[in-house]
């Protein structure tokens, strides 16, 4: 099996206008709302849904960036230590109602880290969660509230997600996983 | 969920950056490893700006300080440090111990080893001492201090304190003035200083020198040496003051404090003739009115507080590094 693409720019853009229509029919309180976009491409994602609603709903949106090094469950095992980007929030997270941002949700586990992070920040009213693609195998009960597309996948498959801001185009596709680098 | 296909990323991964599963010092450190150290320190002053300065990202690993010599800021900020990350710190003082009942340091050692240090910070007069220790144990170790040889994470808090103020070091010009001697804290920051491309003067009484230093000798960093202070600070970017240790005037190798003072003293005038916007350090604890003019200690260019401050996140940085880096 071959890399197939998933997602056009086109697919890409469309999906995060819906979700931001989404996002402003879902919160009453638009002045409220705080989109918190996770390293590395969740923070882009953030940014183009902020400038949607803006565009939408014609109101300043706040957006923030999150790094999760720091909470994940598995800094021991991880021979790959990652680097710790900074974490950028322009407001306080107290009373808001945040919509935690992220490009592919997996296994849940950097969402569960992500809301250990948020909390740690202060007391968000509530924290809603928006994804490009949700591919299963989720190992916590979480789960997202926006979802740009669902794709069941097999976990010798990879997403590979690519936003102009990070890698210099849109798409999204499935790669299957070489052997080599299975279990990683 | 990082997905995403890094497998022909052009930046070099952090592990084939870092290669340390001990810190001894600083003199093979490369100027990338250096910037990792800072870029991971940037992040941890973001924690420490928090309301509440705590991640769990070292949950359950143990740090023990282990001094056979005093200290206020470097211990401190080594346990706070390892508290902010959610680890647990224990300290042995040596005088307090069984040291003192005359304890070998390699039994000490193994001791640690067997309450489960995961990382030993160890302070020792004999220089090399926490070479010999990575023998006897698997923890990380950190030198937090040996003799006269090193003192790695007070360089790496200077020199990210420059950096900060000044970004790029390349062609600084940083003047470190005192007891280059007997001074660790010196020799890990002419290391650290020279990797990173800053231009390093030594400013100190002939007898304060090291032997070796400013020749062409191809295994020593390459620096300037100028005895005369006030030539010496002549357009510095930034000026360490150390400490003068009160008891060299009686080993001989000063005729008085006070001529001391009055020849290597960093007062308001000598600052003056370096550039108006020059940083001055020093690693504490201060002398105050002898190595440094209080004026000047407490002057608008100093930043020494705010190095204690960055002491903290740096070695936040370094025990997070350290934690996941691969065994030897």
């Amino acid at each position: 099996m071959s890399r197939k693409v998933i997602m056009t720019q086109d697919d890409i853009k469309r999906t995060l206008a819906r979700i931001a229509h989404e996002i402003i029919e879902r919160n009453k309180v638009i002045e409220n709302l705080l989109l918190v976009g996770m390293h590395t491409r969740g923070v882009p994602l953030a940014k183009r849904l902020a400038a949607n609603i803006e565009d939408f709903a014609k109101l300043k949106i706040a957006v923030g960036a999150l790094d999760i090094s720091l909470y994940r469950d598995d800094l021991s095992s991880l021979e790959l230590k990652p680097t710790v980007k900074s974490t950028d929030i322009p407001t306080s997270v107290d009373g808001k109602s945040i919509v935690l941002v992220d490009d592919v949700l997996y296994t849940g586990r950097s969402i569960r880290a992500a809301m250990d992070a948020l909390i740690d920040l202060g007391r968000p009213r509530s924290i809603q969660l928006a994804v490009l693609i949700d591919r299963g195998h989720r190992e916590l009960p979480i789960r997202a509230d926006y979802v740009g597309k669902n794709m069941p996948s097999s976990r010798h498959e990879e997403i590979q997600v690519q936003l102009k801001e990070s890698d210099g185009l849109d798409e999204v596709a499935i790669i299957p996983v070489p052997s080599d680098r299975e279990g990683q | 969920m990082r997905t995403g296909q890094q497998i022909k990323t052009v930046a070099p991964k952090p592990t084939e950056i870092w290669r340390h599963h001990h810190i001894l010092d600083i003199d093979d450190f490369s100027r990338e490893e250096i910037e990792f150290v800072f870029q991971t320190t940037r992040a941890m002053k973001e924690v420490l700006s928090r309301p509440i300065k705590r991640v769990p990202a070292l949950r359950g690993k143990t740090l023990i300080t282990l001094f056979y010599e005093p200290s206020t800021r470097t211990r401190l900020s080594f346990e706070l440090a390892a508290k902010n990350l959610g680890a647990d710190a224990a300290s042995l003082s040596a005088p307090a111990s069984s040291v003192a009942k005359g304890e070998s340091l390699v039994d000490t050692l193994s001791t640690l080893q067997a309450l489960g240090a995961d990382i030993v910070v160890m302070r020792h007069p004999q220089s090399g001492a926490p070479y010999i220790a990575t023998k006897y144990m698997e923890a990380s170790m950190v030198n937090a201090g040996d003799g006269w040889h090193a003192h790695p994470t007070q360089a790496l808090l200077d020199i990210y304190t420059i950096q900060e103020h000044k970004g790029d070091l390349k062609g600084l010009k940083v003047v470190i003035v005192g007891d280059i001697m007997h001074s660790r804290v010196a020799r890990s920051n002419i290391w650290g200083l020279t990797t990173m491309g800053a231009e390093v003067t030594l400013c100190c009484p002939p007898t304060l020198l090291p032997t070796g230093l400013g020749g062409q000798h191809r295994q020593l960093p390459q620096v300037s040496i100028e005895h005369d202070i006030e030539r010496a600070l002549d357009g510095a970017d930034a000026v360490m003051a150390l400490r003068l240790q009160l008891e060299r005037q009686r080993s001989g190798l000063l005729p008085s404090t006070r001529e001391y003072i009055q020849l290597y003293q960093l007062n308001q005038t000598r600052l003056a003739r370096a550039k108006p916007d020059a940083l001055v350090l020093h690693p504490g604890p201060v002398n105050e009115g002898v190595e440094i003019a209080s004026a000047v200690a407490h002057g608008p260019q100093s930043v020494i507080n705010e190095q204690v401050t960055n002491g903290v996140a740096v070695r936040m940085a370094l025990l997070y590094i350290l934690a996941g880096s691969p065994k030897q």
